[in-house]
């Protein structure tokens, strides 16, 4: 494997041809907000929030670093005026479904997001989809899914897989930056009534 | 059928099958595009061929159903040939007459002829109408001659002799340097260098590769690939040979739409007959190349229009765009090198081969080449689709071919680019249509969708409009698109119904840059354009919604009032019979008042109030005068006081 020289916020970093952005940041100890991103996980690119500035050639652009591969020389900005101008609109964007997530909060805190800035929906789900992948990836269960799109879009357990995997498992709940409460509320749901060709099937 | 195995077969074929048609044989061709059917064409089909039996003209007249001519306002389209005469808005009750008198005795049957609104004149050959003359029909023309149902239609008209040339005599690397010689971009949307992905391609590492035809057009009013994959799939399939042949795929798809089913439907059959032929399968002419063609049926996402969630629906899973950095050329579906182009775009490359990059890059502009097809829909005179090199003026396209501004309205603005695109006003009616003009100007070129609008269209309206659709639209994987346009939408919306705020415009602007720099696609990159654009040529039309809850052009309905003007009331009792919430009061000799509790702002009194008193009016960011005093109602006519 080669060894790719790269800077970021001014620091020489050494990374491994194929590694992103994030990971050669997070090896050398820079750290860059996530609410998708999972070592365990393929990158999402999801939450846009580990946008950082990349210069290369004289270019500067946003890109988002859970994806973005690091290449020869390029310069990164893990935090810029735009950088954080951007981060706080993804986390009011997100707050007004998750207002009380401790994650959210504390990343409010740090980059002046003002809870209040858009009329409160709460979902609880923020559609990192922490637990879709996980259960699909890592467990290859895929007893959560999301279904539906755009801002319809929610996660919803697939009560034939839940209630065969889920009671024993319950690995994708302190993965939820939400504090697990719609996948819990979600997966209690699906259990309490559960189609009644499984009702059959559990009453044997 | 047996196989043709050479180029000199091919010819062989073509020379045979044109020695068996007779150039001076009646024929009769109807245009059966998705749009004359919905008005009728079907009908008008059955009828001629029920006709043509009845009057004993079967050896004499040939029938032939064809794609989509293009002028749907006045479909359905009958040419007769080879005289080229021309009739319009067919009825099956027409046919009889038409048989008898223009096929049997030769004569012109006046009442079925365009007439030029322009000059009042009768015109009889379709190439002297101004909507035909105006444009420059490369691609789209050949619709008109084709049944996309025969592939011998298609080899008539020289059809796949671009294909030969290229097995025959080309390298795939001359093949490709064709391409980007000629300068072809994208017709989707992106306007990115076909020749250009191709090479990226081609120079991919992998033995398998794949090409890939995007046919999921989904913009509102836009229906250019749909006429073309209907009308003529020929030339889209051999455009796709012709581009596997050059960055060496052997297999290809073809992503199309499940709501068009007569696309489907003929790019089947298409690919059926070209394998029956030898034109398509392993050893295509004798050339020892192998090509196979696949139909995926899209499930009606519009994002599956953007190429990486393209890719991932064809793979079998939930139409999301990839964030990969790697361009899809390189590694696309099932992670190997594919190239995606549109169904223009790839209906293009056998005319640049057939011609020459040279013949093909005299039309357009610097930047631009070719020619360019759009549909003309909204508030214009004619519907249709049109085909223009690139570099014409807008306001050629909207008045010369468009035939302008149908009620004596006028004209506001022009969108361009489908619900991304952007909407482009009065004063830049001079720009000519290239995909940087398109942006440089703040909208964009898209996959041609042109959508007209008249000084009644609310401009905030419209961008609510667009940014609903995308809301719909939008996958909902990334937060600047989903959470950004829930928000955009949400505002827009409040603006339009009078709930504006200080500060709005500032907000729908910062999230329109979290949108643009932010987002994962190029969908939500797009999405705020219908915003920002609006707002680049029509602010004051934001400004009057927010500041003054005034909708200038008297179209948001949470901000108009109808109101009967006393001193026009001419008690003539029509708005008051047909207002459908009864909000009307008055009588005969009695002055007409809206009650405004009960109006439901319809517009029914606006519209039947008639003209020569145009006492109804429609009236925003001003309190509704007070009803006049119910003894002052009465009407005293002078005629009778004497």
């Amino acid at each position: 494997m080669n060894e790719i020289l790269l800077k970021i916020d001014g620091k020489e970093v050494k990374a491994k041809e194929g590694m992103t952005v994030l990971e050669a940041a997070r090896s050398a100890g820079i750290s860059i907000p996530t609410l998708c991103h999972h070592e365990k996980l393929e990158p999402y690119g999801a939450c846009r929030l580990c946008i950082v500035e990349v210069e290369s050639r004289g270019w500067t652009r946003i890109v988002v670093s859970c994806v973005y591969p690091v290449e020869k020389n390029i310069i990164v900005r893990t935090r810029s005026e735009k950088v954080d101008r951007i981060r706080k609109m993804i986390l009011e964007l997100q707050l007004a479904h998750a207002p009380d997530s401790f994650i959210l909060q504390d990343l409010a805190k740090e980059y002046g997001a003002d809870r209040d800035r858009f009329e409160k929906e709460p979902s609880f789900c923020i559609h990192c989809g922490l637990c879709v992948r996980y259960c699909a990836e890592v467990k290859k269960k895929n007893a959560v899914g999301f279904v539906d799109r755009g801002i319809r879009k929610e996660i919803s357990f697939i009560p034939e897989i839940a209630s065969k995997e889920c009671w024993n498992c319950k690995e994708c709940f302190p993965l939820c930056p939400t504090e697990a409460l719609q996948a819990a509320y979600v997966l209690m749901e699906a259990l309490i009534s559960p189609p009644p060709s499984l009702k059959r099937e559990a009453e044997k | 059928m047996p196989r043709i195995n050479s180029p000199a077969e091919l010819e062989a074929f073509r020379r045979n099958l044109l020695s068996e048609r007779d150039p001076n044989k009646t024929c009769i061709t109807l245009c059966s595009g998705s749009a004359c059917h919905a008005s009728g064409s079907r009908e008008v089909a059955a009828s001629i061929q029920e006709e043509i039996q009845k009057q004993g003209l079967n050896a004499e007249v040939e029938f032939r159903r064809t794609g989509c001519h293009g002028f749907c306002e006045r479909g359905p389209i009958i040419v007769i040939r080879p005289e080229e005469i021309c009739y319009f808005q067919i009825k099956p009750e027409d046919v009889p007459e038409i048989v008898s008198e223009t096929i049997k005795e030769k004569k012109v049957i006046e009442r079925l002829l365009y007439t030029d609104p322009a000059t009042n004149e009768k015109i009889v050959h379709e190439s002297d109408i101004p909507f035909y003359k105006n444009q420059g029909r490369i691609v789209f023309g050949s619709n008109v001659s084709v049944d996309p149902k025969n592939i011998d239609d298609y080899l008539a008209i020289g059809g796949y002799s671009a294909l030969a040339k290229v097995l025959s005599g080309m390298t795939p690397d001359q093949v490709l340097q064709e391409v980007k010689k000629a300068n072809l971009r994208g017709r989707g949307g992106g306007g990115f260098p076909a020749g250009t992905k191709w090479e990226g391609s081609r120079n991919a590492p992998g033995d398998v590769k794949y090409v890939i035809v995007n046919a999921d057009e989904g913009d509102p009013g836009a229906y250019m690939d749909r006429s073309l994959l209907e009308g003529n799939p020929h030339s889209v399939l051999e455009g796709l040979t012709i581009g596997a042949y050059a960055i060496g795929s052997h297999e290809g798809y073809i992503y199309v739409r499940q709501e068009y089913p007569l696309a489907v439907e003929n790019v089947n059959i298409a690919i059926q007959q070209a394998e029956e032929f030898g034109l398509l399968g392993k050893n295509i002419l004798g050339s020892g190349f192998d090509f196979i063609v696949k139909v995926h049926r899209g499930a009606g996402a519009f994002v599956c229009g953007e190429s990486t969630a393209l890719m991932t629906a064809l793979e079998g899973r939930a139409g999301e765009p990839r964030p990969k950095y790697v361009r899809s050329n390189v590694v696309g579906l099932w992670g190997r090198p594919s190239v995606l182009n549109n169904v223009e775009t790839w209906a293009n490359v056998p005319l640049i081969i057939n011609n020459g990059a040279d013949w093909f890059t005299q039309f357009g502009t610097d930047t631009s080449k070719g020619t360019k097809i759009f549909s003309l829909v909204g508030k214009i005179t004619n519907t249709g689709l049109v085909e223009v090199p690139m570099g014409t003026p807008l306001r050629d396209i909207i008045y010369k071919i468009g035939g302008g501004i149908p009620g004596g309205k006028k004209f506001k603005a022009v969108q361009t680019g489908g619900p991304s695109g952007g909407c482009l006003p009065e004063e830049l009616l001079d720009l000519p249509v290239g995909f940087d003009e398109l942006t440089k100007a703040g909208s964009m070129m898209g996959s041609g969708g042109m959508i007209i609008m008249d000084e009644d269209t609310c401009m905030v309206d419209i961008a609510r409009y667009f940014l609903e659709f995308l809301t719909e639209e939008s996958c909902g994987k990334c937060v600047p698109c989903r959470e950004g346009m829930r928000q955009m939408l949400k505002i827009l919306t409040n603006i339009t119904k009078g709930k504006g705020k200080e500060g709005d415009i500032e907000l729908l602007e910062q999230l329109s840059e979290t949108a643009i720099e932010a987002a994962l696609c190029a969908l939500g990159k797009s999405s705020p354009n219908p915003f920002l654009s609006t707002l680049q040529h029509f602010r004051e039309e934001y400004e009057a919604h927010i500041k003054e809850k005034r909708c200038p052009a008297l179209s948001c309905k949470e901000l108009i009032s109808y109101y009967i003007d006393p001193d026009k009331c001419q008690a003539c009792m029509n708005c008051l019979r047909k207002c459908p919430s009864e909000a009307i009061t008055g009588g005969k000799r009695q002055i007409h008042v809206i009650d405004q509790e009960k109006c439901t702002k319809c517009g029914t009194c606006f519209e039947v109030c008639p003209s020569r008193f145009a006492a109804a009016k429609k009236i925003s960011g001003e309190p509704v005068p007070p009803p006049i005093p119910e003894e002052a109602r009465t009407i005293v006519r002078k005629s009778k006081e004497k």
